[in-house]
């Protein structure tokens, strides 16, 4: 069924009878040419541009609990390209641009609104960086403004500006970056991807890989064996555990990074701004809640709660560039585990395992990927080649001494 | 969280900087050991969902390092002791 204005009108006058469910409950079958293990944002549009772009009719996307109940419907939805290295500022770009063609893509209204993103100067070696940052993005051909505080006072006359620790010295401003409602991108992809044949399995956990000399030929799951000639895996916070199964050992550590959603207020926050001088981000839901996070908490965790030192953290660096932000009740606040790689930066990549690959890694950064990470993703498993944009993203780079460290902090994954 | 500290009783464990699965005590030995031993020990981690034992180290305190033996599901502590016992015991740092 297509989704278009004239359907809503229509049903409306017809008592809302024509609606049928968005994607089918399928039972596994026994085989399939590809299994996707992991129905977060990244299998589904996986799933999603396997179908479409590739011409692959017999896939599955295995998934442990309900579609969406990872971090993909926990995220606080900002999506930008404002990368600076060479191995992930294409990536990021191309990302971006599917994101703006999304919705007429997949017929699903994501509510992709770019509003722009604003990362603050608090002092000048910052802005070296910034420029530069901003620099290496119009390279790639992504949009990049420096701007000094008397732009940014006319579009957020709220900041502190005068502060005396963290004064704002300017920002730099890309406009086409913005938010996206999470749950509806995991919805619109698994629909595109159903309806175009895809089986997507619901509450059906992989407990491990079915290996035949040597290849893995499928995975053991809740719902009995299901063979496929390549099993794709893509469980973000998950990864150690499942790769586990099969005797791999990743350059990963699962931690947890917590989200904050205030009561709904009026229209204030224009795009999304963040801090430059300690960890903050902020933007405003189109329901008014006022969304933001800032770091993670820092030790290994798999449970999806963190702690109180970084909700104090958190609040705190609000205060330091909006104080007004005090006097906004929180509402709720929750965790997700993500897998935090050790250069900060993501795999898209065939494991040693003939037959078995991988895709991870994404930190807390993964969201803005979600299109470029699932079109990458089944270029590899179409055609045994990495995506140009995807090219660094490998397995083995540290070994070969090539890490994507954009913070340029090494192998201490809390930190990045 | 609460870190029982061995020396300086139960202290936030806001005062410690976490370090790492406590498996990096064993560093191998620079000029002996081959790429790929390094390269697993500087990169590779177990990460596992259960009791994992790692550093902590107390910056905001008397900077002792310790070793925490904490379950990853749960966040519950069940054994602190101080690295350099722990090291000692597993034969490092004569
Ligand atoms: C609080 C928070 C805020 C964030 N904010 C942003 C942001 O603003 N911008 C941004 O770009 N990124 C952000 N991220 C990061 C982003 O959400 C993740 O990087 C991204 O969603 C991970 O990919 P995914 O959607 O596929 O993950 P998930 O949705 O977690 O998908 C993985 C799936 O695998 C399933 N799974 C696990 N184990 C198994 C198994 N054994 N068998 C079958 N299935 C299994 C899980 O149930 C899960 O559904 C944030 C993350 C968090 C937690």
């Amino acid at each position: 069924m297509r989704y278009s204005a004239w359907k809503i009108f229509k049903e409306g006058l017809t008592g809302n009878k024509g609606w049928t469910p968005a994607w089918r409950e399928p039972e596994p079958k026994a085989e399939y040419d590809i299994v996707i293990v992991g129905g977060g944002g990244h299998g589904l549009s996986t799933a999603y541009y396997l179908a479409k772009e590739f011409g692959e009719k017999n896939v599955a996307v295995v998934e442990k609990g309900w579609l969406g109940s990872g971090n993909i419907g926990r995220n606080t939805t900002i999506i930008r390209s404002n990368y600076l290295l060479e191995g992930n500022q294409p990536f990021y770009e191309f990302s971006l641009k599917l994101w703006e063609g999304l919705e007429q893509d997949f017929n699903y209204n994501a509510m992709v609104s770019q509003r722009g993103i604003l990362n603050l100067i608090h002092s000048d070696p910052q802005r070296d960086a910034f420029v530069r940052r901003g620099n290496a993005m119009r390279l790639s051909g992504a949009d990049a403004e420096i701007l000094g505080p008397a732009e940014i006072r006319k579009m957020c006359p709220f900041l502190d500006y005068d502060n005396a620790r963290f004064p704002i010295q300017g920002a730099i401003w890309q406009p086409r970056g913005g938010t996206v409602r999470h749950d509806a991108v995991a919805w619109g992809y698994a629909r595109g991807a159903d309806a175009r044949g895809v089986d997507i399995i619901q509450n059906c956990e992989v407990t491990g890989f079915l290996m035949e000399n040597g290849t893995c030929t499928g995975v053991e799951t809740a719902k009995g064996t299901i063979r496929a000639k390549k099993v794709a895996v893509c469980v973000a916070g998950s990864s150690s555990r499942v790769m586990e199964k099969a005797g791999m050992r990743l350059p990963i550590e699962s931690h947890v990074l917590q989200a904050f959603v205030s009561e709904g207020l009026k229209p204030v926050i224009p795009g999304v701004i963040t801090f430059g001088a300690g960890h903050f981000y902020v933007s405003q839901s189109d329901k008014g809640g006022l969304v933001f996070g800032g770091d993670i908490d820092g030790y290994n965790t798999y449970a999806q709660r963190g702690n109180l030192p970084v909700v104090e953290d958190v609040c705190e660096g609000g205060m330091a560039i909006m104080p007004m932000i005090g006097r906004a009740r929180l509402l709720r606040m929750w965790g997700g585990v993500m897998d935090m790689s050790m250069d900060g930066s993501p795999f898209i990549d065939k494991t040693h395992i003939e037959g078995l690959y991988f895709n991870g890694g994404w930190c807390y950064g993964g969201f803005k990927a979600t299109p470029a990470s699932g079109y990458c993703y089944a270029h590899l498993l179409a055609t045994d080649r990495p995506h140009d944009t995807a090219q660094h993203y490998r397995l083995d780079r540290f070994r070969r001494g090539a890490p994507i460290d954009e913070k340029g902090q090494g192998a201490q994954p809390n930190l990045h | 969280m609460i870190i029982d500290h061995p020396l300086l009783g139960p202290r936030d464990a806001a005062e410690f900087v976490y370090k790492g699965d406590a498996s990096l005590i064993h560093r191998p030995d620079g000029m002996t050991a081959t790429d790929d031993e390094m390269h697993d020990y500087v990169y590779l981690r177990d990460n596992p969902a259960g009791e994992h034992r790692e550093l902590w180290y107390h910056e905001q305190g008397d900077r002792s390092w310790l070793v925490v033996t904490r379950n990853t599901l749960t966040h519950e502590i069940s054994k602190v002791e101080l690295a350099r016992d722990v090291a000692r015991a597993e034969g490092r740092g004569q």
